[in-house]
């Protein structure tokens, strides 16, 4: 820039011209809001590292005991009891030979048998299968109706939004649990299959979302470019849809994920009392309350179906977290700042 | 403000009889009464199937049986519940009392634990964030969000209760197990205290050394067994904390705070000689009134001495005064441990509210009840933590990046008051919603608790109430808890209005 003052008007221009492509080609290219946010998200470590656990724990549960009519891979069936070999012991081992283990090994029952001889393996992939169900049913189910009921409410105020409230107000009187167990009693005694549990529990887990959503239609119903939507004579429910709604796709996708660990986590507390997923049928809360006194004597009963809730639940949070970090706009310069954790040293240029 | 209570209560108890039908409906609806009696061999079958339909208005149709039950609340305010009886023609109110005394406590003291950590650890990672501690804390309140709680209840039961117990048979701790514990203890401090490389390191190298000599000590002197204070510690301790909080609130040299604290220190040494016999054998009574005295006291102490400042000493001396009258308590407490092992040998319970036929006094029922309350607490109180800790740290990054933070800190303030002066009052707004939402959650979980740990309380109430689709029970387990919930929100309401002015127009 030194030797602008030394150059005629005409010069100026073409310098400016390039300096205008130096620009675009040393800057990165511009990206939609969706492709940064995208961006924004693979960088998240955990959240990376919670999708692929996910992904790996939903295609292991689904082809190995088999879903409905199709069958698995693993040949037995959490049905069928058996005899119990070694006492019920898991026969998996992961700890290779030279650190005194026994090297790796699946084994016939590698989580193990129940008291009857059942494979434990099959009975907590089955589990596990309804859990991720609960997951994506709720999920969908809590979130259309959240958004579309916060939004509809945000946008009308008046009787509606106050409705809406009362509604909420509801669920500080009566806990979330009780609700739950009330209505899953009886989803359980008219048809007993896990979908109906499912829907039972988006029919119930809604409100939260509702009130964010509402909260945030408030604000950007203000909004000029609303104002002009209207003008130019746009449908309510364009108005909603098209230019309301998208806005609030962060809120919307991050409580999403939050609801769904709730319900995975509400799910398996109401099988665990005996308002949820009935017997025959298994559960991972189910397991856990058939098993609980086995602690001592046969603890991997209680171990597996427990830590198999708890990783699913994590993953489901840390995803949750990723994406809140990457539909934050405000984390942008923040991120560049903090310090990482695992972060090796490197060589810093100067500016 | 009346007004304004009113209104909010207006509302609450609409709600509230809003939720109470529809419930009964979706309870009564649950399923077949009879089930059990449809299936079953008795000879009298048909007898216990008509005492069942009498017991429970089976003729009747829905809405008279909910009017029946309405009614039968509504008398409560002449002095006189009914709730119904239950499926097996018991009054439910009678059943009710212990019931909801027990498991009030359990959620009451959850949440005020859970609310006071929770917020504590929220203000501390959220001002150093992304600190080493921001991120243990961090990965910990992900952690328990995702833990199932009956789950965890079980695990503290085998590991905690029975590890406890086993190991106070007698209590030992091996002198490399007492230096490990050190240096896990001095890593944690130093990261929670913070400062310079050179002041963490001096802060663990303190720690580390400190520790496991005095685990030793107390080894030596079989204080898990036989604890003991007494009044030289609590003077000492008292003092101390006197001379720190006038050091920390305005510095040592300001005498109208400074000597009301060191008054107090005195009165907590009289009151300790003075109330020895009359505390060996208390009551919840007295230990009610000794508490509001010991606010009250010291507090008008600071008031008439504290002149331009008596706000600060007002404060301080109130603090001193609680804390020492809670040493005092300690002490009592500590006193009553040996005979209390003698009744109860395994201390930590795992069933129950309450020991049947424990027999001794106040305090060993008071230790009992604080035993068995431990670990249940415990449960509940790591949960809703989580959540507390983590919208208090949201609230309090948000607040910091305000505009009249920065005002205050360019003004010259000190980091301290600008956090809790100006930063963390406004954090709390937010907060104060929450523990309403909550509030009903840990009631929630207090049903699952209940379940684990065989308390015969409101939890225990409702789930076997509903299994034998039973709506007397449930109905009454949700007018004790709907009620609690009513008035701890409509107290967070106030609170929140208090904070906020805004609130109240």
């Amino acid at each position: 820039m030194n030797n602008i003052n030394g150059k005629t008007p005409q010069d100026l221009t073409s310098i400016a011209e390039v300096e205008d492509t130096k620009l675009a080609v040393s800057t990165e290219q511009s990206k939609s809001q969706s492709r940064i946010v995208f961006e924004r998200f693979l960088k998240h470590k955990p959240a990376m590292i919670s999708s692929a656990m996910l992904v790996l724990i939903t295609v292991i549960t689904f082809t190995s005991v088999g879903f409905g009519p199709i069958p698995g891979w693993w040949k037995q069936s959490y049905l069928d009891a058996g005899t119990v070999i070694d006492g019920g012991k898991p026969t998996l081992s992961l700890l290779p030979t030279w650190l005194g283990g026994s090297g790796f090994a699946i084994g016939e029952h590698p989580f193990g048998q129940d008291s009857v001889g059942k494979d434990y393996f099959a009975l907590v992939m089955n589990g596990a299968q309804k859990s991720i169900i609960i997951a994506v049913v709720v999920g969908a189910v809590a979130t259309f109706l959240g958004a579309v009921i916060g939004a509809v409410a945000g946008y009308f105020r008046g009787w509606v939004d106050e409705v809406l409230m009362r509604i909420t107000d509801l669920f500080i009187v009566i806990p979330l649990l009780v609700l739950a167990a009330v209505l899953g009693q009886i989803a359980g005694r008219s048809s007993g299959s896990i979908f109906a549990l499912s829907l039972v529990l988006g029919l119930v887990t809604w409100t939260g979302l509702a009130r964010l959503v509402r909260g945030e239609i408030l604000s950007l119903r203000e909004r000029e470019y609303v104002s002009a939507a209207q003008a130019m004579g746009s449908r309510t429910s364009r108005v909603i849809f098209k230019h309301l709604l998208p806005n609030t796709i962060g809120v919307i996708v991050v409580n999403a994920t939050f609801a769904i660990a709730g319900a995975i986590l509400l799910e398996s507390s109401l099988s665990f009392l005996g308002f949820g997923v009935q017997k025959p049928e298994s559960s991972l809360g189910l397991l856990i309350s058939q098993y609980q006194n086995a602690f001592v004597t046969r603890p991997w009963l209680f171990w597996w179906p427990g830590m198999i809730i708890v990783v699913i639940a994590l993953a489901v949070n840390f995803l949750g977290d990723g994406l809140r970090d990457a539909f934050d706009p405000r984390q942008t310069g923040k991120r560049r700042r903090r310090a990482g954790l695992f972060a090796l040293p490197t060589r810093k240029e100067k500016p | 403000m009346l007004k304004f209570i009113l209104k909010r209560l207006g509302s609450a108890v609409g709600v509230l009889f809003a939720a109470s039908l529809l419930l009964y409906i979706l309870v009564i609806n649950s399923g077949d009464p009879l089930g059990d009696l449809r299936e079953s061999n008795a000879e009298n079958r048909e007898y216990l199937m008509q005492q069942r339909i009498d017991y429970m208005n089976l003729e009747q149709p829905w809405y008279l049986r909910y009017l029946t039950w309405l009614g039968g609340v509504g008398k409560c305010f002449v002095g006189s519940c009914d709730l119904g009886r239950n499926i097996n023609g018991v009054e439910v109110s009678g059943l009710l009392a212990n019931a909801a005394s027990s498991t009030l406590r359990l959620v009451l003291l959850a949440t005020v634990i859970a609310a006071v950590l929770g917020i504590a650890i929220g203000v501390l990672t959220a001002v150093r964030q992304y600190s080493g501690l921001d991120y243990l804390v961090t990965f910990l309140t992900f952690l328990f969000f995702s833990l199932p709680v009956f789950w965890a209840a079980v695990l503290l039961k085998e590991y905690m209760a029975i590890g406890y117990n086993d190991w106070l048979e007698n209590p030992q701790i091996t002198i490399g197990t007492s230096i490990l514990i050190g240096v896990i203890v001095g890593f944690l401090l130093q990261m929670l205290l913070g400062g310079s490389l050179k002041r963490r390191r001096l802060t663990f190298l303190i720690t580390a050394i400190f520790v496991p000599l005095l685990l030793q000590y107390s080894l030596w002197l079989n204080f898990y067994r036989y604890p003991q204070m007494g009044p030289a510690i609590i003077v000492v301790l008292t003092l101390l904390l006197a001379l720190s909080a006038t050091a920390m609130s305005v510095g040592l040299k300001e005498k109208k705070v400074l000597y009301p604290a060191l008054i107090t220190v005195v009165l907590v040494l009289v009151v300790y000689y003075a109330t020895f016999w009359l505390l060996n054998d208390a009551n919840a009574w007295i230990l009610a009134i000794g508490a509001i005295l010991s606010v009250a006291l010291p507090g008008i102490i600071g008031k008439f001495m504290g002149g331009r400042l008596s706000k600060l000493a007002t404060s301080v001396s109130a603090l001193v005064g609680f804390v020492g009258a809670g040493l005092t308590v300690l002490d009592h407490i500590f006193r009553a441990w040996p005979g209390f092992l003698d009744l109860k040998g395994r201390p930590i319970g795992t069933i129950g509210s309450s020991t049947a036929n424990l027999g001794g006094g106040f305090w060993d029922n008071f230790l009992d009840n604080a035993t068995q309350l431990l670990l249940p607490t415990i449960v509940l109180a790591i949960i809703s933590l989580a959540s507390y800790s983590r919208y208090t740290r949201s609230s309090m990054l948000e607040v910091q990046q305000q505009d009249y933070i920065r005002t205050a800190r360019s003004k010259g303030l000190s980091e301290r008051t600008v956090i809790f002066r100006h930063a963390f009052r406004n954090a709390l707004i937010p907060i104060a919603t929450i523990a309403a939402f909550d509030f009903a959650g840990l009631i929630g979980g207090a049903v699952v608790t209940e379940t684990v740990f065989g308390w015969k309380g409101m939890g225990d109430m409702f789930s076997t109430g509903l299994h034998a689709v039973d709506p007397a029970p449930v109905m009454a387990f949700f007018l004790v808890t709907g009620t609690a919930a009513i008035l701890f929100n409509l107290l967070a309401d106030i609170v929140y209005a208090l904070l906020d002015p805004r609130i109240r127009v």
